[in-house]
């Protein structure tokens, strides 16, 4: 029994953070606010780091890896709320990967020459659907269709996160879209690779939230004292600690279950969108109290992290959606749903 | 990562399972803090002890089966969900007794642990005092050296020494040094409670059981040959057993486990809407405390240790008790303020209040993990 990642995750990771940290500054994130769209020349940089094709098979270029090292770089990702569609891409790319391998887009995702996009049965809004070189559509009939952003009508939304391009896509299936029907298992994985992809990211943008807030606490002075030594603050602060510390375990074990296609697989996914969720509404709640009014501003960094995290939280399944599938598997009110409906 | 167990484990899982079907009494025993409940849970220690299973991770020379952490992870389950009764003996063989493997000498060991395995002697607490509850460096009750006789004469008041009522020896902090300050000063102090000078005072607990002891100490001899650890040095020895109190001992995550399957079966039998998050929640706590030890497991395997992160781990399983228990009772109804009601789920509230406050109350454990985890300055 060992509930951690090896070493070489490790050391993937790792080098993914540091990358992150160097490339993907707030600043970078603010640019992708004004941007058209968040994928920039960076994704070029991603794809050398083997970011954008670690799902991709080997023999497409990518790095042959699965949804545990897809979560250790998203959690990653989310520290940094890099703007770029990594999850709905890597979520593109793995039904790429297994109903359309030679239609030639892996190799180029890999490489970071082209951009996937996503849209599931159930879900309405596709991040980046406009700026995506290829748009992978589930339809509820189990139909699978690989598109590009010219075979849909696509509407600009705004998400309150200005970095995700959000957009209704009206799409007309066609025969030559089609790539292959009855996938409604593979569409259900691929939902939960989503929800684990986000769990992933919200335990990283709580991370980042709590670090910010810790830093602001020990410098901010008031009454001649720093505001982190108030022990309402501090309780805060530790009450986003202990969720947080709770919530990794339980992504950690979502990641090996669906990377084992274990029968749990579904619920552990739920369970950890939950718990990440949670974590991460609390970060945001708390931090933004422990700011004050600054916080509560554009101009102050903390916002760019605590709106992804609300971005998140509804995207890919909200909390209800995943309760309702625990509460069906644990408690049978009703048969549980093949797949979450968003 | 791997999460699943080898065969070996899995090996131990099913003996264990296979006595404990055997062996756990049908029906509850009565509480541990009556006196006929008190002996009939020793009687169970032995019958435990007498098949090595009621130290199962201690060495085989003092009764264990030299188990490591999964398998004691395991032991703990299989216990819990047969519905084993409570152990009588857990504040000395998971608190005391780590404690007493680190810092003891083999002559301690060798006199003490053989007969707290068996449920011979059980061991209680005693840090507070009516002066220092989470000021515990407040500690007031005083040794005085004894040259003649070769030891110390114990003076003062402990209070709320769970199961002191009817127990037999107490481990505990005493100013040895009056001229020094706070946690300088104390040494730690093992105690027989049968030895003269010794007053016991039952306290009746919320569930109107004495569960609780006030322990008056008036010149009572202590040998040298019960000192533990350095005279002045009890501090840093009080800090292994409570953190033991705080980490992994005390609370397995079968212990959660066992009442939160408990719970879905309630409801499945009569559902209550309002109430199937609640009970949702109480079941994934309990496996996220699960998830979250195999972690705490993970990083001690490797050689790392657990440190202040037993207070995060102390705070969620005290307050996931807590919901877990009102849960039950809400979904109880009206049958819910029944004393004498099924499922024992009234006691399991009661005791379930008591977790936010002992081992170090929740606030307390919260400033820790801001002060020590987190770095923030301490608090005024
Ligand atoms: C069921 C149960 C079993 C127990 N068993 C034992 C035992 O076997 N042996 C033993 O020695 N003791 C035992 N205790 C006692 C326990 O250790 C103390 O209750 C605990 O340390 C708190 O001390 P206190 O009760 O004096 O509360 P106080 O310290 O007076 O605290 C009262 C309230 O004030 C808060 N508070 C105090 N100081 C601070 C601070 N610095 N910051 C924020 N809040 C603060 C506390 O959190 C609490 O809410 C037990 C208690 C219970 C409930």
């Amino acid at each position: 029994m060992r509930l951690a990642y090896t070493e070489d995750q490790e050391l993937f990771r790792d080098t993914v953070r540091d990358f992150l940290a160097d490339r993907c500054t707030t600043a970078d994130v603010r640019a992708a606010w004004a941007a058209d769209t968040a994928i920039s020349a960076r994704w070029v940089e991603l794809a050398k780091v083997g970011v954008t094709g670690i799902v991709i098979p080997e023999e497409h270029d990518g790095l042959g890896m699965g949804d545990e090292e897809l979560a250790a770089v998203l959690v990653e990702a989310g520290r940094a709320a890099l703007p770029e569609p990594l999850l709905e891409s890597a979520v593109a790319a793995g039904l790429l990967a297994e109903f359309a391998p030679d239609a030639g887009w892996l190799a180029e995702i890999a490489a970071g020459r082209a951009a996937a996009s996503v849209l599931l049965p159930g879900q309405r809004l596709a991040v980046e659907a406009a700026a995506a070189d290829v748009l992978v559509i589930g339809l509820a009939d189990g139909d699978l269709h690989v598109a590009t952003p010219a075979d849909c009508v696509l509407t600009a939304r705004r998400s309150v996160d200005r970095s995700r391009k959000l957009f209704t896509v009206d799409f007309t299936p066609t025969a030559r879209t089609l790539v292959a029907s009855d996938t409604r298992r593979a569409l259900a994985r691929a939902a939960d690779r989503g929800a684990l992809g986000a769990a992933a990211q919200l335990l990283g943008l709580t991370r980042r939230m709590l670090d910010i807030t810790v830093e602001y606490a020990k410098q901010r002075v008031q009454r001649g004292v720093p505001i982190g030594s108030h022990q309402s603050v501090q309780h805060h602060l530790a009450n986003v600690l202990i969720k947080l510390e709770f919530a990794r375990p339980v992504v950690l074990r979502a990641a090996y279950s669906l990377a084992r296609d274990l029968p749990s697989a579904g619920r552990d996914v739920s369970m950890a969108k939950i718990y990440a969720g949670e974590a991460a509404d609390l970060a945001a709640r708390n931090c933004l109290q422990v700011h004050g009014a600054i916080g509560y501003t554009e101009e102050h960094d903390l916002q760019l992290f605590m709106k992804r995290a609300w971005a998140l939280g509804t995207a890919w399944g909200d909390a209800g959606v995943h309760r309702d599938r625990i509460a069906a598997d644990l408690l049978g009110d009703a048969p549980a749903p093949p797949t979450p409906a968003f | 990562m791997d999460l699943e167990f080898t065969e070996q484990e899995q090996e131990f899982r099913r003996e264990a399972r296979a006595w404990l079907t055997a062996n756990v009494p049908a029906e509850p025993l009565p509480s541990m803090d009556t006196r006929e409940g008190f002996l009939a849970h020793r009687a169970w220690e032995r019958k435990l002890f007498d098949a090595r299973w009621a130290v199962v991770s201690w060495p085989r020379e003092y009764g264990g089966r030299e188990a490591g952490l999964t398998e004691w992870l395991i032991f703990e389950e299989e216990y819990y969900r047969a519905g084993a009764p409570g152990r009588v003996s857990q504040n000395g063989i998971f608190l005391f007794a780590p404690t007493l493997f680190e810092f003891g000498t083999r002559e301690q060991q060798d006199r003490y642990l053989p007969a707290m395995a068996a449920g011979e002697e059980i061991w209680v607490q005693g840090w507070s005092e009516p002066e220092a509850g989470s000021d515990l460096a407040n500690v007031r009750s005083r040794a005085e050296r004894d040259e003649e006789r070769g030891g110390w004469r114990l003076s003062g008041q402990k209070i709320w020494s769970s199961r002191g009522t009817y127990g037999h020896r107490l481990f505990g902090l005493f100013r040895t040094d009056p001229g020094a300050q706070r946690h300088r000063g104390l040494t730690y102090f093992m105690v027989d409670l049968a030895a003269e000078g010794v007053t016991v005072r039952p306290i009746p607990q919320l569930d109107g059981e004495p569960g609780f002891a006030e322990v008056f100490l008036d010149d009572v001899f202590v040998p040298d040959a019960d000192v533990l650890g350095g005279v002045d040095e009890g501090w840093k020895i009080m800090i292994a057993t409570t953190g033991s109190e705080r980490g992994l001992n005390l609370r397995s995550p079968g212990r959660f486990v066992a009442p939160a399957n408990r719970l879905i079966e309630l409801y499945r039998r009569d559902p209550r809407p309002a109430e199937r998050d609640a009970v949702v929640r109480a079941w994934m706590d309990a496996d996220a405390y699960r998830l979250f030890t195999f972690g705490t497991v993970t990083k001690l395997q490797a050689g790392g240790a657990i440190g202040a992160d037993s207070s995060i781990n102390k705070v969620f399983w005290s307050e996931m008790d807590v919901e877990l228990h009102a849960t039950a009772l809400r979904l109880l109804g009206e049958a819910g303020e029944l004393d004498d009601g099924d499922g024992g789920w009234l006691d399991g509230f009661l005791f379930a209040l008591g977790g936010p406050i002992y081992a170090g109350t929740n606030e307390i454990q919260r400033n820790t993990i801001a002060e020590r985890i987190l770095g923030l300055p301490r608090a005024k």
